[in-house]
């Protein structure tokens, strides 16, 4: 995702964020932190979910603008949903992350939001893809996103392993997740992460108290 | 203050993670730059780019300058206005060691870093991390960013540091041994530079202990690698 555009020009209310997804051995965890902002010391929510359900194995979170994020997730998700009863079968995650890129590259001039789309279809299993702002879409074992997502590309090089086991999945989210936002200062409140399994969708909430520490806290 | 978090507040202020966005200051902050104590010295880096724009004008620089026998610094910023002041400063340090009649101590010679950087903030734009050895203190590591001085276990700088604050958080630990803290500091740099356009080439390291310092230049292949490489 592009991360170096400057978050400062966005009006209104911005999710100044950290986003990720990570693929693991048998789905995808998507995660994110949970504040909103006016300009950078302003914080308009401390417990804004940033995972949207597009359909039932499939979620996205949203970097940049709120508006324009959720302008473009609820026409997304009506599409993806007439989609799926034209053909009868559950849409594939690819499909929606396509929808997400149609409206993107062809508003581009006006919206200011970035994607992660990742999920689980019975094609090709556990996915992750990533819309970023201008409208290029590509598919990733693993991304991060969001303005806190700068401070982390280093801790995820290190450490992402491809198959990991759930938790140590989930950990690593987690850990990347309260990294970001130990430096991000438009970034924080408590790490929600959803877990896309063939089986089923789980929403797991870790409170500020129980992130996990590092060295100098 | 958070420790190693010293670079992010002026450039947060010269427009978030767009270090050239506005402000005349930060307009080649070229570098990754990483200084850590250990036990019983301390382990500087370094990569070597040196960037003008969009082009390398230097791909094998050594950016970790020797400010006494057991003192280095770490140069990020533009490379003129932090080649003089270590070239000041290396200056300023001899004629006080033979003032007192002893080696000079880190924490004279991040001083007189600091005053330098202090004095002429509107004028330069550097930052150097000031780190060695000496008899009364051991290992230590100064950071000296816009006339600050800040003493901390370890700190990064240049415009490669940002991708690399959530690794280094996660992974420094007090009391390495000086393997370890190489290692750290090889890999630090590594992931920076796979991530930072405008830092690269190879990675110098400068390890500081009782003995003297040591010098060691990691080639581009000999580097670690990472999951996608």
């Amino acid at each position: 995702m592009d991360s170096h555009h400057s978050y400062s020009q966005v009006k209104g209310v911005s999710t100044g964020t950290t986003i990720l997804a990570v693929k693991f051995n048998g789905g995808v965890i998507i995660g994110s932190d949970s504040r909103a902002s006016m300009g950078e010391s302003y914080v308009s929510s401390k417990t804004i979910n940033k995972l949207i359900q597009v359909h039932d194995r499939i979620f996205c979170c949203i970097a940049g603008s709120l508006a324009d994020a959720q302008a473009v997730t609820k026409m997304a998700k009506f599409q993806l949903s007439f989609h799926s009863i034209q053909m009868e079968s559950p849409p594939l995650v690819k499909a929606a992350a396509s929808i997400m890129r149609e409206l993107c590259y062809n508003n581009k001039e006006e919206l200011q939001a970035g994607f992660i789309t990742a999920g689980w279809d019975r094609k090709k299993g556990p996915q992750i893809y990533v819309v970023s702002l201008g409208g290029m879409l590509l598919s990733q074992p693993y991304t991060i996103g969001g303005s806190g997502s700068t401070y982390i590309y280093g801790y995820v090089d290190a450490k992402f392993k491809p198959d990991m086991s759930l938790e140590e999945a989930t950990q690593f989210s987690t850990n990347a997740l309260a990294l970001a936002m130990g430096r991000d200062n438009v970034s924080g409140g408590v790490v929600h992460l959803v877990v896309i399994t063939e089986a089923e969708v789980k929403h797991v909430v870790v409170p500020g108290n129980k992130l996990p520490k590092f060295h100098d806290e | 203050m958070r420790e190693g978090a010293v670079n992010r507040y002026t450039l947060k202020n010269a427009g978030l993670f767009q270090p050239n966005f506005g402000a005349k200051k930060w307009t080649n902050p070229s570098t990754t730059i990483i200084a850590v104590t250990f036990d019983g010295g301390v382990v500087l880096g370094s990569d070597s780019r040196v960037s003008a724009g969009e082009s390398v004008v230097n791909r094998v620089m050594n950016k970790l300058s020797p400010l006494h026998d057991q003192i280095y610094c770490a140069l990020s910023g533009s490379a003129a206005d932090a080649q003089t002041i270590a070239e000041i400063v290396n200056y300023q340090l001899d004629v006080h060691s033979i003032e007192v009649e002893d080696d000079p101590l880190v924490c004279s010679a991040a001083t007189l870093v600091k005053n330098i950087s202090y004095k002429y903030k509107e004028e330069l734009s550097a930052h150097l991390i000031v780190a060695g050895w000496d008899r009364k203190k051991g290992g230590q590591v100064y950071a000296t960013l816009n006339g600050l001085l800040s003493r901390q276990p370890f700190a990064i700088g240049g415009s490669g540091s940002f991708y690399i604050n959530g690794f280094v958080d996660a992974e420094y630990r007090k009391n390495m041994t000086r393997r370890e803290s190489q290692e750290f500091v090889v890999n630090a740099l590594t992931l920076a530079m796979g991530r930072d356009d405008s830092s690269g080439g190879v990675a110098y390291v400068v390890t500081i202990d009782k003995d003297g310092a040591e010098e060691k230049c990691v080639l581009g292949n000999e580097l670690p690698t990472f999951f996608d490489e």
